[in-house]
């Protein structure tokens, strides 16, 4: 995508930014003084970042209005026309092709997930911050190692390894998997944050005779609060939207977005797509909502190990 | 180290660790081993076979297509998405008003920030569903009503060989590009103000500040994400076992590594040979991450 802007006014000094701003030294202006509102470089921006936003956010749109319309609508002469009426019998059609079973599987399967990794995850990442020991920088680095690794090498032999304890398409093994493969992001923010906060505390509890476990819990967890939130919300976002490991290791019991994608297959022979559209929409409000919510701590919690 | 705390140590350190080298180490760990075997996956019997799988790979003319795609998502994808990422990233911090506090972010930063992130968080399914109704090949598609109206004509999208594999790209940067828009934009964040207006008052425009100071201070940041980004580009199975059909789209034009390794691991009952394949493309990640980091390698600023 080429965009030329043509910089017109006072600032006519060539530009070799491919249209980036003008290359006019900033005039200097009382403190205070009224800001220039609509300079070009301004004005370009903005219809830069409107239309990016307009074709991130229309597909969404779009396909929350189609699931109140009817195949005809959708595929009609003017597949941007709104519903004659709003056919809600879509979504208790979607929820009767099991769209109903495959958001209660997830909701299983995320809730104890996302238990297991939080405990899991900040009693590793605790350890490794706060005690010395032979062996610490080794299981560190074992973990972050598991960030890089591509699932695709190990899934074969995984889905033998559940099968081996007769797991596979039940919620435990999901939820074991999906703790297993949560750990490494979540020891790897949480021992950063468990780092910063004051040793003097969880020493003055020791010194009050509490134990090791107790100041874990009682102590040193309330106050890792916020990193918890966010690597929580994060494992939430992403046990929610997993689809590699539960297409392979669950094929019975599928998860949301797993029926989402059988359901397409399904509709290319029904050509019933309000439906489809109805069980997209499931799949999305509560992630849209919590995104909504939390989007600072999404945003925080995806970036921020990044950025270490 | 007070006395006890051993025992403390290993009670906390035993049930995570268990459970990562059992579901994560082991059959990393295992699929090693599986590639130098005729393993079907099914029968418990498997011979040691050395490496005629990996001489097998080599005469295998679909998979040679996948690296072939995959190839092409390694390079197309990276690059678009940094160069969009950067150029929005760097809308949003200087495309404001200029005063004699500096050149400002843009008003609706936030919403900005909101809106491109968002389809980050939705899983990929949802994303490949939509957006392969929206390239639906026929007159009545959504992309092709918004073409004909712009007198451009239709395209079959997905269901030509020739655009399917860019389809597919497509997608790719779509959802990332908010990602690491909000990753550049928080690393631009993190340069000190004083450097821009020092830069400001020598007679640095816009330009002459993205270049010198911008860019060279996040250099770092988009090193990691072009990591990230292959990674990415090497994976694509979710996409393409959603949004095309077959799969592995018309003539396999869509198809990829992830593809070949579910299709040969679960369906034609050869396990260890698509081990092989995950070697392969354990051994490629590697190789991508080290080129990257040191190709890109400079000196690190501190401030």
């Amino acid at each position: 995508m080429t965009v030329q802007i043509d910089v017109k006014g006072p600032a006519e000094q060539a530009d070799q930014g491919g249209g980036k701003g003008s290359g006019k030294p900033p005039r200097i202006q009382p403190a205070g003084g009224k800001d220039r509102v609509f300079s070009p470089v301004n004005v370009f921006s903005h219809t830069v970042l409107i239309a990016w936003s307009i074709l991130v956010v229309v597909p969404f749109l779009w396909a929350l209005i189609a699931s109140v319309k009817s195949t005809g609508e959708i595929f009609g002469d003017n597949p941007w026309a709104l519903p004659k009426e709003l056919l809600w019998s879509n979504f208790s059609k979607a929820w009767d092709k099991g769209v109903g079973d495959y958001l209660f599987n997830s909701v299983v399967v995320v809730t104890g997930g996302v238990f297991g990794t939080m405990l899991f995850g900040s009693m590793v990442a605790y350890v490794l911050a706060r005690y010395e020991f032979p062996g610490n920088r080794f299981i560190y680095y074992l973990f972050a190692a598991g960030m890089m690794f591509p699932t695709f090498l190990a899934i074969v032999p995984l889905f033998f390894v559940v099968k081996g304890f007769d797991m596979v398409s039940t919620y435990q093994g999901l939820i074991l998997v999906y703790i297993a493969y949560s750990l490494p992001f979540t020891v790897f923010f949480m021992h950063a944050f468990f780092r910063t906060l004051p040793t003097s505390i969880a020493e003055a509890a020791l010194v009050d005779g509490a134990s090791h476990a107790t100041t874990f819990f009682r102590v040193m967890l309330p106050m890792a609060k916020p990193g918890l939130i966010s690597v929580g919300i994060f494992n939430v976002l992403g046990q929610f939207n997993q689809f590699v490991l539960p297409s392979f290791l669950s094929p019975e019991k599928p998860v949301l977005s797993q029926g989402i994608a059988t359901l397409l297959g399904s509709q290319r022979y029904e050509n019933d797509w309000g439906t489809l559209f109805a069980a997209l929409t499931i799949a999305m409000v509560p992630v849209i909502v919590v995104y909504l919510i939390f989007y600072r701590q999404v945003q925080a919690g995806l970036t921020g190990a990044t950025l270490k | 180290m007070r006395h006890g705390s051993y025992r403390f140590v290993a009670s906390f350190l035993a049930i995570p660790l268990a459970l990562y080298a059992i579901f994560v180490i082991s059959p990393f760990a295992q699929a090693f081993y599986y590639s130098l075997t005729d393993w079907t996956g099914i029968s418990p019997k498997f011979e040691f076979v050395g490496l005629e799988n990996f001489k097998t790979l080599t005469r295998d003319a679909v998979f040679r297509t996948a690296l072939g795609n995959n190839v092409v998502l390694l390079i197309g994808v990276p690059l678009i998405t940094i160069l969009l990422a950067l150029t929005f990233a760097y809308l949003l911090n200087v495309g404001g008003r200029a005063n004699s506090a500096g050149v400002q972010g843009v008003r609706g930063n936030g919403f900005y920030k909101l809106a491109f992130f968002f389809p980050q968080v939705l899983s990929v399914p949802v994303i490949a569903v939509i957006w392969s109704v929206v390239m639906n090949s026929t007159d009545n598609g959504l992309a092709n009503s918004v073409t004909r109206r712009l007198g451009l004509g239709s395209s079959e999208y997905l269901a030509s060989p020739d655009l399917a594999l860019y389809c597919v790209m497509w997608v790719m940067i779509w959802g990332s590009v908010g990602f690491y828009l909000v990753l550049f934009n928080a690393a631009m964040s993190g340069i000190p103000k004083d450097i821009f207006e020092a830069a400001i008052i020598d007679g640095a425009g816009r330009a002459a500040t993205f270049f010198r100071i911008t860019l060279p201070l996040l250099w770092d940041t988009i090193q990691t994400a072009w990591v990230y980004l292959a990674i990415l580009a090497l994976d694509a199975y979710a996409l393409v076992a959603v949004m095309t059909a077959g799969p592995g789209g018309p003539d396999n034009s869509t198809q990829v590594m992830g593809l070949q390794i579910a299709d040969n691991g679960f369906q034609y009952g050869r396990a260890g040979y698509a081990s092989a394949m995950g070697v392969v493309l354990f051994f490629l990640t590697l190789i991508i991450a080290a080129i990257m980091l040191r190709a890109t390698r400079r000196d690190r600023i501190e401030y």
